[in-house]
């Protein structure tokens, strides 16, 4: 009896698990082979590019949410269902929101340099777009299986910064050239710690396929430990450097130098109305949900469960699952920390961040070079390997701050 | 597919082309940031994934920064971006020095002797690339390692010394 109704539930398990692909099957099946090819294609593309879009609306929403609470206040409340009485807690504000972009008049700057200042959100929203390719969501959900697909995420993702710049030098707008400036040393200097932080990754999975380091990530010690890269010393370490730097990449709070509203009136965004501004702010959101996923695939064990017998829910759940709990931690921070002025954010790059990363190297080579050690030596190995990435950590932050903080104030108290 | 080669070259060669006949410098930058792509689709259509990615990687996203910082560090308003030849001198020098440097590039290539290509394509992974770089060619990768480095530690201190009175954070 218990071995039918394992069987069952096994069966049924693989069947979510394939849902997804067995739907794109099912649909393109009547078509002759050379088209089924294009017509997958043009199936995952639409259901990436909806599925993101729709999470955007949605975030949107839920990131106004979470401030408000934070600030204790309701937040956004009143769009519900038109000509009805029905709020539902505002869930409608994202489509009001939308038309309201969509009917506001694009204006250009009389003196802006047209076809840029076009250009630019476009641009924009088609790199962050790319960067999905190659995230695998599910088990067998990876649109494109590259193998090369770690450095065909980052090299979409240099491009952005290129689109942010072009958008605030073709607005010809004092503020918006400052921004673009800004927005250009922020992500260079970010730029490396967030690659030299997936470096211990690629070493250690010995692959710069997505897919292969998630598989990497599969399971258990002691049946509840997942062998995810964030637990391990230099995972830890690797992931918690990765963060900040997305944290600054995506122009999130406290890095949200180049848009700072208190003094550059939104920055690179000033001369942008309309429908433009909307690509803008989506594109923000999209290049925050790739980074976030990126995340998730390379430290946090993909779509691999926590647990063995949660493996019952499929792959594609324990993705987004962990996608939105890192999506939430980015408001929270958003929430909690105040702007960093330009130089304590190229301080903390340069002069922290890169420095630890590159320790961080060290420590993941002398894990790859222990591999083999067992027994009570696992201790030792644990030990020193901890020490070796604390230690730095502990001495570079006294070091930085030294001199800094408390901060002492001549004509106030 | 030879379609798709001809698409890409005359989209890298023109990009180049009209960066080099634009007076406005940020557009010739931009373009030269196209052409630049343009080189990283031929490096795909060939079928050289790595190469691309990282042709993408370093010059879409790194060195295109370099030379916009450049352009926007020199110049002394939004105005003076467009350029002009300073005298009739430094066109013919400029015309001399690039025509001497395309003069090598082609004597180059044409003394150079292809193999006859196979007949089918080589399928390299990226394993292989990086157990190549890390074994036969270790020591050429380190000598432009400390090449670069030596070069950055030069830029430095050209800029420190220009204005070592101007303090900046």
């Amino acid at each position: 009896m218990s071995a039918a109704w394992t069987n069952i539930a096994t069966s049924a398990h693989s069947l979510l698990e394939r849902l997804p692909l067995l739907a794109r099957d099912f649909t393109t099946d009547w078509l002759p082979e050379s088209a089924r090819w294009l017509a997958n294609s043009l199936i995952t593309i639409a259901t990436v590019v909806v599925a993101f879009a729709s999470l955007f609306a949605l975030l949107t929403i839920v990131e106004r949410k979470v401030l408000a609470r934070v600030q204790n206040r309701p937040g956004p409340n009143r769009v519900g269902i038109p000509f009805t009485k029905i709020k539902l807690f505002g869930l409608g504000q994202p489509l009001a929101d939308g038309i309201k972009m969509l009917t506001k008049e694009d204006i250009v700057p009389r003196a802006a340099d047209q076809v840029l200042h076009f250009l630019a959100p476009v641009a924009l929203l088609a790199f962050s777009i790319l960067t999905f390719a190659v995230i695998p969501f599910g088990r067998q959900l990876v649109p494109l299986e590259l193998d090369a697909g770690v450095l065909y995420f980052f090299a979409a993702g240099a491009a952005t910064e290129l689109a942010v710049f072009m958008a605030g030098w073709a607005s010809h707008n004092k503020y918006s050239l400052l921004a673009a400036m800004r927005a250009l040393a922020q992500l260079i200097s970010y730029e490396l710690p967030l690659l030299l932080s997936i470096v211990p990754v690629v070493m250690l999975a010995g692959s710069l396929s997505t897919v292969g380091i998630v598989e990497k990530q599969a399971g258990w010690t002691w049946g509840f430990v997942p062998h995810w890269h964030v637990f391990t010393p230099w995972g830890a370490a690797g992931f918690a450097i990765f963060f900040v730097a997305a944290l600054a990449e995506s122009n999130r709070s406290p890095f949200d130098r180049p848009e700072a509203e208190s003094e550059l009136i939104a920055g690179h965004l000033t001369e942008y109305s309309g429908f433009k501004y909307a690509l803008f702010f989506m594109a923000e959101y999209f290049g925050m949900c790739a980074l976030c996923g990126m995340g998730v695939t390379l430290f946090l064990g993909g779509w691999q469960a926590p647990l063995p017998f949660l493996e019952i829910i499929p792959s594609y759940f324990w993705f987004a699952a962990k996608l939105l709990t890192l999506l939430f931690v980015f408001m929270w921070i958003r929430a909690t920390l105040p702007r960093l002025r330009i130089d304590q954010l190229t301080r903390l790059a340069w002069k922290f961040l890169v420095p630890l990363a590159l320790i961080n190297l060290g420590v993941a080579v002398f894990w790859a070079l222990t591999a083999d050690w067992t027994g009570a030596i696992r201790a030792i190995r644990w030990i020193v390997a901890g020490a070796l990435i604390v230690g730095p950590f502990v001495l570079i932050g006294r070091k930085l701050s030294s001199g800094i903080a408390p901060r002492t104030y001549r004509y106030a108290t | 597919m030879t379609a798709v080669l001809i698409l890409i070259a005359v989209a890298t060669l023109c990009t180049a082309a009209v960066a080099m006949a634009l007076r406005n410098l940020i557009h010739s930058a931009l373009l030269l940031i196209a052409s630049w792509t343009g080189i990283a689709a031929f490096y795909l259509w060939a079928g050289a994934e790595f190469v691309a990615f990282a042709q993408v990687l370093i010059y879409v996203g790194a060195i295109s920064m370099v030379v916009l910082f450049a352009v926007l560090l020199t110049r002394q308003s939004r105005a003076d971006v467009a350029i002009a030849p300073g005298s009739l001198g430094r066109v013919v020098l400029a015309l001399i020095a690039g025509g001497a440097v395309l003069g090598v590039l082609v004597g180059a290539v044409l003394s150079t002797k292809f193999a006859n290509s196979s007949a089918t394509t080589p399928t390299v992974t990226v394993k292989q690339i990086g157990q190549s770089l890390g074994g036969a060619h270790a020591a050429a990768l380190l000598v432009i390692g400390v090449l670069l480095t030596v070069a950055l530690l030069g830029a430095v201190v050209l800029a420190t010394t220009d204005r070592a009175e101007k303090e900046d954070a």
